[in-house]
């Protein structure tokens, strides 16, 4: 039963450390603009071709 | 004989490469590309040289029309105005912070975070698309920020710069979204925990469930104190305001579970009933967060400050120097070019300038203002340079006093008792009333049991479906309403619109709007239609400006003599030929049998040639709505002249009351006295002159024709053209009341259910962890439904 209650214990601290990442990203701004970023990505990279 | 039809082409050939407008001129090309205006061309060229056309990849006629005047950014060089704009400055970087209210599509954002292919200096520029903000980093050494300003304008994103302009604003409410991620967070771990306990699998470790429990209360203490803390703190507030609120009782309830639960753990009695406690913080928060999930980039709040300018030219000993419009004091002498905003009540210098206050009192014609006389805060130079000196600080203007009044003072919010807390009332007496009869009754038969009971009662009673009713069925019903092109402001306005039995509508800017349709029927020789433009173009009553406005202009005509007769229409001799413009009797004839188009006619050497028909002045549809509005009180206010009596009043008939020659002021105590008559108002209204008014009156909504331009403090905005189904509008608020009242049916069922268990001694955890959520999840279920469904159908008519 010890091996449970390792087991749970890490579980635990995994899942509260997501919890906190996703805390810390908000705060800084990672979910103002929830359109932007997805448009971005279909941007194609074109300067490698003119210089 | 001129043509002034413009022929039909197909629909490919004839609209702008750039901005998707229909091309009437097709001289305007390049590049085998049609454009719509020289504006729209030299954007493409520009773009072209710069190897930027990638922007008309990604979205089909990505452009705006560039018909707006060019502004002038020299303001931003000065450093006490730069300041504003700036999140960060030093020697060699600065960051500076722009609301550009064109971005509207993909292409946009990926050429303004080009912009330093045309603008160098600017190291970086980023969009954040859903606030339409750009945050632009460049090297102040390099590059004036008044140049990037420039050459925004120049490719067609001009930056909006007021008086209330300012970097960082909070989009959205980042404590909530924390909050729910916490409780969400807990609700997850702690049913997980509970698991053994669901199972029954007590007896295979007495020493694993009691680490579990402990696990579980440490989960649920943040869930409590830092989750709900609202809940709490509101419940306190109203308590002491000495009125019931839905918080209270769910505060009771929250109250109950945790120290029912804390007891049951610290004693090893039982499991306890955090997971319901914690799922119900969670379904609770996800309610407010749906409900306060407005529309981001439209403003709800705007004051005078967002309509006028942020800075102003001032006269100094050597030349002009713009500085911060808060910064005027009385005596200053400032200089207002065309098509820019008095900022301030001021005594002209100049010989004569023309205003404009349509927007701030709603007068159509623009007003001659002569040497020596005032001239008020918001009106709009046409015309020439003027030079003024103030007479009063911009917050003591005539205009902004408005603001001071104590309609202004106070959130609407508060002066409102909502359904949801008529109900919370009856239902926390009930609740209260339940609780002592069963504790006596507990108390006779089995004391030990009596506590027990009691927090059951209390835990249970908590109304979670009752409290995500409202949220749910208005939320939804607002996003409906928000794709139908009307945006309220939060989901309140819902409600207050289904109580709405008076209407009053704004005339300049709501009945009647801005873009008319002109055309020439008649016939007359090319230079004959350059001296009436000529003609009409002196004078300034709102017909005459608009027909001046569709023709083409010389400026080498003289008129040799004018004469204005009002409410009849123009003499004019222009190379000793006489010119009569104006209405049928006027010039001599007979007015065509038509409706709802204005007519000018045209007299040239007393031989009538003809008249332009002005149509579209007043908005599509608006007879049907009226018709479709007889079980309301209509009215009408407008700060304009009476010379549209008749006409309005073959729309709205002889019984709706009309005022015109309204003050900003006028229009707020109106709607004042009929509230004092227990009318339930709804005012639409579209300038600063009604802001008053909107601010007063139940609903305040505005209309507009494009969303990005001012729109003053209100309720909700409505799409100008929507404005036509304002009835099936109200008829959708009053629906979702009925659907929130049938959901509140189905909450109170549950509560009888679960309360039957608390009242006999059998609430488990288990049976709360079942119950709870199945109210919450089937109140939420129907109202989504029931809202998508009704909006379906009442919308679809129509389109």
């Amino acid at each position: 039963m010890t091996i449970l209650i390792l087991l749970i214990s890490v579980s635990l601290v995994i899942a509260i450390l997501f919890l906190l990442s996703f805390l810390w990203s908000m705060k800084h701004g990672q979910f103002n603009d929830t359109y932007g970023p997805a448009a971005r990505m279909l941007f194609d990279d074109k300067k490698k071709k003119h210089e | 004989m001129v043509e002034t039809t413009v022929e039909k082409e197909t629909e490919e050939s004839l609209s702008c490469f750039h901005c998707g407008q229909p091309v009437r001129d097709s001289h305007v090309m390049l590049d085998n590309r049609y454009f719509c205006c020289r504006g729209c061309q030299t954007v493409y060229q520009i773009l072209n040289d710069n190897n930027l056309c990638d922007y008309y990849q990604y979205e089909k006629h990505p452009g705006s029309t560039q018909n707006q005047s060019a502004g002038d950014f020299t303001f931003l060089d000065e450093p006490s105005i730069r300041k504003k704009i700036l999140i960060f400055e030093s020697a060699d970087y600065a960051k500076a912070e722009f609301f550009v209210p064109a971005i509207h599509c993909i292409s946009c954002l990926w050429l303004l975070e080009n912009i330093q292919k045309i603008c160098g200096g600017v190291i970086k520029s980023e969009v954040n698309f859903s606030a339409k903000r750009v945050t632009i980093t460049y090297h102040p050494q390099q590059v004036a920020l008044s140049a990037i300003a420039n050459a925004m304008q120049v490719i067609g994103y001009p930056p909006q710069i007021n008086l209330d302009t300012q970097p960082n604003k909070v989009t959205f409410n980042k404590s909530l979204i924390a909050k729910i991620a916490i409780a969400g967070f807990a609700f997850g771990n702690i049913m997980l925990l509970s698991f053994p306990e669901y199972l029954g699998m007590e007896n295979n470790g007495g020493e694993l469930n009691r680490l579990f429990s402990y696990l579980i209360l440490a989960l649920s203490v943040p869930v409590t104190f830092y989750s709900g803390n609202d809940y709490f703190i509101n419940a306190w507030k109203s308590f002491k305001q000495k009125q019931l609120n839905i918080d209270v009782p769910i505060a009771i309830g929250l109250a109950a579970l945790f120290l029912r639960s804390s007891y049951d753990i610290i004693t090893h009695t039982g499991p306890g009933y955090m997971d319901s406690l914690s799922g119900l913080v969670f379904f609770l928060l996800i309610g407010r967060w749906f409900q306060d999930k407005t529309f981001e980039s439209l403003a709800f709040d705007r004051d005078y400050q967002s309509y006028f300018p942020l800075s102003v030219q001032k006269r100094i000993a050597e030349g002009y120097k713009a500085i911060l419009v808060l910064d005027l004091a009385p005596q200053d002498v400032i200089q207002i070019r065309n098509m820019e905003v008095i900022p301030t009540d001021a005594e002209l210098l100049s010989d004569e300038a023309c205003i404009d206050y349509s927007f701030v009192t709603g007068e159509a014609r623009p007003s001659k203002v002569k040497k020596g006389e005032t001239v008020f805060a918001g009106g709009r130079l046409l015309g020439t340079p003027v030079l003024l000196e103030v007479i009063k600080k911009t917050s003591q203007s005539h205009l902004t006093s408005l603001w001071n009044n104590e309609a202004f003072q106070k959130p609407k919010e508060s002066k409102y008792k909502k359904i949801i807390d008529y109900a919370a009332q009856r239902f926390t007496w009930a609740v209260l009333l339940l609780t002592i009869v069963t504790g006596i009754f507990w108390y006779q038969h089995d004391r030990e049991q009596m506590w027990l009971v009691i927090t059951s009662v209390l835990m249970v009673a908590c109304p979670c479906a009752l409290a995500l009713a409202a949220p749910f069925t208005y939320g939804n019903m607002m996003r409906k309403l928000g794709r139908f092109g009307l945006y309220l402001k939060n989901a309140d306005v819902i409600e207050r619109l289904a109580k709405a039995d008076t209407i009053i509508f704004d005339k300049t800017g709501t009945i009647t709007f801005g873009n008319a349709h002109i055309a020439w029927k008649g016939f007359a020789e090319e230079d004959e239609l350059l001296n009436i433009q000529a003609i009409t173009a002196s004078s300034t009553h709102p017909l005459s400006m608009l027909i001046a406005k569709s023709l083409q202009s010389d400026s080498s005509i003289t008129i040799e003599k004018i004469v204005e007769k009002p409410g009849k229409g123009i003499e004019a001799y222009v190379n000793g030929v006489v010119y009569q413009i104006g209405s049928a009797d006027f010039v001599g004839t007979i007015k065509p049998t038509l409706q709802q188009a204005s007519y000018v006619f045209v007299g040239i050497n007393n031989e009538v040639r003809g008249y332009f028909e002005i149509t579209t002045f007043i908005r599509s549809g608006l007879q049907q709505l009226i018709s479709k509005l007889r079980n309301f009180t209509l009215g009408l206010l407008s700060g304009d002249n009476e010379s549209d009596l008749k006409r309005m009043q073959t729309f709205f008939g002889k019984a709706a009351e009309m005022r015109f020659n309204q003050s900003p002021h006028d229009k707020l105590a109106y709607i004042q006295t009929l509230q004092n008559h227990h009318k339930t108002v709804v005012m639409l209204g579209d300038g600063l002159n009604d802001s008053g008014a909107l601010k007063q009156s139940d609903i305040g909504i505005a209309v507009t024709d494009d969303t990005g331009v001012f729109t003053p403090a209100c309720d909700g905005i409505l799409q100008g053209d929507k404005l036509q189904y304002l009835d099936k509008i109200i008829l959708l608020a009053k629906k979702s009341t009925r659907i929130l009242k049938v959901a509140f049916a189905i909450s109170f069922f549950y509560n009888i259910i679960a309360l039957s268990f608390a009242v006999s001694g059998l609430l488990t955890p288990l049976v709360a962890a079942i119950l709870m959520p199945i109210s919450s999840v089937s109140v939420v279920g129907f109202a989504t439904l029931a809202v998508n469904i009704t909006s379906n159908k009442i919308l679809k008519e129509t389109s």
